[in-house]
């Protein structure tokens, strides 16, 4: 029988079920649940320090070159930065990356762990293993997740100052006085609102493609390769979904 | 013991297993016994419950497997202990934490406890003081031990082994064996393994079952497969040329 995309989208739903049904010892769950938190928080630190700090510096660069000559304040560019960081880029652009670090590495950790034999055994053991490799996964993701995404927001911001004020391209009492004008606590909310979303949907439909693989090593790379691209399509669909929702009314 | 009753099983329109009936008796060695393909994986996956049978029952004792609510087949999952062919040993953790992974797991016991439990299962499979090692830094005859301890260490009703043997060269297949059969033997457990070796058959099999074609082709014990008239065992068992020399000059 061919599994057809109804039957994963299906599958995806059900599984939620089992993934929140605890069995075992808490400390188990708790200890898995710091090691994930490690993993994906402090280790993708220095990926996001790096993308945050070049996307607020290109940022800066581009709108200076957009707005120069024109009649609109050169304050603004510190003030369209923060925005743009906050709003969009910082939770975008860092769970994209985050899809392709974490997400292929859970789909290919659980996938290997299916091909040898380990969720097996543990099943034999009376564990329930969506719930034991999964949740701990969740937990660490969206918790973390949304810390990154905020030091990404604010490297991000230290970029664009970076790029502009020793560049001479405006002063620095200018970019303060930008990031300082019209801010918008809402818009922190947003930003917070994607970053949960997204880590949500990084750590489910990658543990999902791991979980599920059949076959050898070659299944497993495909899984992992699909893992990217369906967190990728669907955290940019989900990040509409919210823009629309969160900016409508 | 676990007793099956008329287990099919089919994978859409293929059926793998047609009928089987046979008793895995207690305090013994029960080899399931077969050429690839035969449906031994499928019935030892049945039996752990990793399949649903089409058809058909699997008892333990007075149990009915596929019939149990979660928290009566939580409880029994504490009695089954199961030794993969691959060892299936998680590799990010030591020795220890491997064989004390289902207490730290489910048991209420205490850390002391448990250390000493596990002492106890890895002296009892000769790795004493291997505790802090990684799988990565044993050999595979130490896995394989490693294996055993883990299913052993909570005491386990029922052991499964899924072809123990798998590489290893002959001597220590020999040692993993008689290792199965003590433990078997001495905690009164059900032992059911599924294998091609030959030595196994010859030197463990209380109570072997001859899988073909997805029946049971043929029952028996070790002592009985010699005389054996069935030809497909015979050919099965008998399967090298060296073998069959063997026989014959046995005969004789």
């Amino acid at each position: 029988m061919k599994e057809g995309p109804f039957f994963h989208i299906g599958r995806y739903i059900m599984w939620h079920k089992t993934i929140y049904q605890k069995s075992g010892n808490f400390a188990m769950y708790y200890r898995e649940t710091i090691r994930q938190m490690y993993d994906i928080g402090i280790g993708s630190l220095p990926i996001v320090f790096i993308i945050s700090i070049f996307i607020g510096a290109v940022t800066a660069q581009q709108f200076y070159y957009q707005l120069e000559g024109t009649a609109i304040p050169t304050y603004y560019i510190g003030y369209i930065v923060r925005d743009m960081m906050i709003i969009e880029l910082a939770a975008t652009i860092t769970c994209l990356v985050l899809a392709g670090k974490v997400g292929s590495n859970m789909a290919a950790e659980i996938g290997g762990m299916r091909q040898k034999e380990h969720i097996d055994a543990m099943e034999i053991m009376g564990v329930n293993t969506s719930s034991f490799l999964i949740l701990p996964k969740i937990l660490g993701a969206v918790v973390t997740i949304p810390i990154l995404v905020c030091i990404a927001a604010i490297v991000g911001i230290v970029g664009g100052y970076l790029a502009s004020v020793p560049t001479g391209l405006y002063t620095e009492f200018d970019y303060v006085k930008g990031l300082r004008s019209f801010f918008n606590q809402y818009y922190v909310i947003m930003m917070f609102v994607k970053a949960f979303v997204f880590a949500y949907i990084i750590t489910t439909v990658s543990c999902y493609q791991g979980y599920f693989v059949k076959g050898g090593s070659v299944e497993l790379g495909q899984a992992s390769t699909r893992a990217v691209v369906l967190s990728c399509v669907l955290l940019l669909v989900a990040d509409y979904i919210i823009a629309v929702l969160l900016t409508s009314g | 013991m676990i007793k099956i009753e008329n287990i099919r099983k089919s994978f859409g329109d293929v059926e793998v297993l047609k009928g089987m009936d046979f008793l895995f008796e207690q305090g013994k060695t029960n080899l399931i016994i077969g050429r690839s393909g035969a449906g031994k994986t499928v019935l030892l996956k049945i039996l752990v419950g990793l399949f649903k049978p089409t058809e058909g029952k699997v008892w333990y004792d007075d149990r009915d497997f596929h019939a149990m609510d979660k928290d009566a087949l939580r409880e029994l999952r504490m009695e089954v202990g199961m030794l993969f062919q691959g060892n299936a040993l998680f590799d990010s953790m030591t020795v220890e934490d491997n064989v004390k992974f289902p207490l730290d797991m489910f048991s209420t016991m205490s850390a002391k406890e448990k250390r000493s439990r596990v002492n106890d299962c890895l002296e009892r499979v000769s790795l004493v003081g291997a505790n802090d090692k990684y799988p990565s830094e044993i050999s595979g005859g130490m896995q394989k031990r490693v294996g055993i301890a883990r299913a052993i260490v909570y005491k386990p009703k029922y052991l499964f082994c899924d072809e123990p043997n798998s590489g290893l060269d002959p001597k220590t297949a020999i040692t993993i064996d008689e290792l199965i059969k003590d433990i078997t033997v001495e905690q009164n457990i059900t032992t059911v393994i599924n294998t091609h070796d030959m030595n196994s058959v010859m030197e463990i099999g209380d109570n072997i079952c001859f899988l073909d074609k997805g029946l049971i082709a043929w029952k028996g014990t070790r002592h009985e497969v010699m005389d054996s008239e069935n030809q497909n065992l015979n050919d099965f068992i008998f399967a090298s040329p060296f073998l069959q020399r063997l026989k014959e000059k046995a005969k004789k």
